[in-house]
């Protein structure tokens, strides 16, 4: 069982659930920017949630069935020749044609049985910058097609869980309150510079605590950290995994999926909560 | 032991003392101890210079009993373990050698002569895989990160930047002031102990 890339789209790697315990390493989770989609994809085409998926950003491609198979695309709003969020019968020989986005920045196809992809410390995920682990796909090239499904396909009824108002807690250093109320009474902007390491963001300008200087200490996935010159950078799934920049607050666990959906020019805003209700609405949401 | 909730899915446990041998120590041997107990719904830990930042999964276990667990920890007595000595041969010649060199008033030779007579320890691995942060650089040739860093330096590049050194294992951006190469892989996946350095690990580099 293969696919067949006729045209790969923007930037499409393949991506699972991320590896974890790598740290002390310097190895970052990675895995897919909206894990959300990916796992709902993987359960309505009966796999593992942990299942290897095509990632696609912005621009998706075209890929080629050659033996039929089941896929479901899910996440953001993409033109594309399947329906989304719904497990699709695929006759041999068929084409799944992704288009552009219309909201949103990615979105999963996920294949019956999983995708096969070359595994670094337990994970098909794919480290861009250093290019370890899974497969950053290119025109031309021929996927193979694993046998882990464990279920038939199902219908699974479609989650509403993207927001631009993101929740965030306090960060680790103290920046004081006035830089709080700043960040989280202001609109910022999503720039052009942003990728899977990190989303560098737009707007008033944030004041470090000590001139910017702190001893570099571990990252946490979402931390927002001041650079000297106050703009905000979000840290995301490929991040590296300590850093020198004093941080200002995190994104909460449950609101991270949407930081994965955020794309360039997008206006979002931040709210502060504190970390045992951002824990309550992590435990809360429903997830397959 | 210090405490810092840095989100609702880590926390912080930070050591007085900033950066030194006594506090390194102590975050090694910490680190030990909590690969050791592996306790429920510990995802991953990020040691640093005075700190590990512990990743939780919050469906499983909560703060406050990760800290009361790390409290029991007999860091005091807990194992140190007996640090290993990595040689790394060097070639001198890196692109910021002799702004280095003039940095100080020195010449570049001088420089290598004094980045190869010092014995480093590896603080932490972070940054990208296989990046070991060291420290022991003599204060004669400390120098500041360049003021803009490069979009790409080559895998094996050897930098400084203040009193660290460092070799990046892949071709990265990166801000530290490259002194020279060395034509050995700090990380390869395919390699049963894929990073060349660890944690708590002492390094000479040889002039090649």
């Amino acid at each position: 069982m293969s696919i067949e890339v006729i045209s790969p789209g923007m930037l499409t790697t393949v991506q699972d659930l991320g590896r974890y315990g790598y740290g002390p390493l310097g190895v970052s989770p990675a895995g897919a920017a909206d894990p959300v989609a990916l796992r709902f994809g993987n359960r309505s085409v009966g796999n593992p949630l942990n299942a290897a998926a095509l990632e696609m950003t912005l621009l998706g491609g075209a890929f080629t069935f050659p033996e039929g198979t089941v896929v479901a695309l899910t996440g953001a709003e993409f033109d594309a020749s399947i329906p989304l969020w719904t497990p699709v019968h695929l006759d041999p020989g068929a084409t799944v044609k992704v288009g552009g986005s219309k909201t949103g920045a990615r979105c999963y196809l996920c294949v019956r049985g999983g995708i096969q992809a070359p595994r670094f410390l337990g994970s098909a995920s794919t480290h861009i910058l250093t290019g370890l682990g899974g497969r950053h796909i290119r025109r031309g090239d021929k996927l193979q097609i694993e046998a882990n499904a464990i279920s038939d396909p199902i219908q699974l009824s479609r989650p509403d869980y993207l927001r631009k108002n993101l929740r965030v807690t306090r960060g680790p250093q103290n920046f004081g309150e006035d830089a709080l109320l700043t960040f989280c009474s202001s609109t910022y902007i999503v720039t052009d510079d942003s990728n899977r390491m990190g989303l560098r963001l737009q707007g008033p300008a944030i004041e470090a605590p000590h001139g910017g200087q702190m001893i570099s200490e571990g990252v946490s996935l979402g931390a927002i950290q001041i650079p000297s010159g106050g703009q905000p950078i979000i840290l995301f799934v490929d991040q590296q995994t300590t850093g020198g920049y004093p941080k200002l607050a995190n994104v909460i666990t449950a609101d991270l999926p949407s930081v994965g959906q955020l794309r360039p020019r997008d206006e979002i805003q931040f709210e502060l909560i504190d970390a045992r209700t951002a824990r309550r609405l992590l435990r809360e949401r429903t997830l397959p | 032991m210090r405490f810092i909730e840095a989100s609702d899915q880590s926390l912080l446990v930070e050591f007085e003392g900033g950066i030194s041998l006594e506090t390194h120590h102590q975050v090694v041997r910490l680190l030990r101890a909590l690969e050791a107990h592996a306790f429920a719904g510990v995802r991953n830990l990020h040691p640093a210079y005075c700190s590990i930042l512990v990743v939780f999964d919050p469906l499983i276990t909560e703060p406050e009993q990760l800290e009361d667990q790390i409290r029991a920890i007999d860091i005091e007595h807990a194992a140190l373990p007996a640090p290993r000595t990595v040689e790394i041969p060097v070639h001198y010649d890196g692109p910021d050698l002799s702004d280095v060199a003039a940095y100080h008033g020195i010449t570049p030779q001088r420089v290598a002569e004094m980045h190869s007579s010092a014995i480093y320890t590896v603080y932490f691995l972070g940054f990208v895989p296989g990046f070991a942060y060291m420290g022991g650089l003599p204060e004669a040739i400390a120098t500041p990160r360049r003021e803009s860093p490069r979009k790409q330096v080559p895998a094996g590049s050897v930098g400084i930047a203040g009193t660290q050194t460092g070799v990046y294992p892949f071709a990265t951006p990166g801000g530290w002031q490259l002194i020279g190469r060395t034509t050995l892989d700090m990380f390869r996946p395919d390699r049963p102990e894929m990073n060349l350095l660890s944690i708590g690990d002492q390094v000479r580099f040889i002039p090649a």
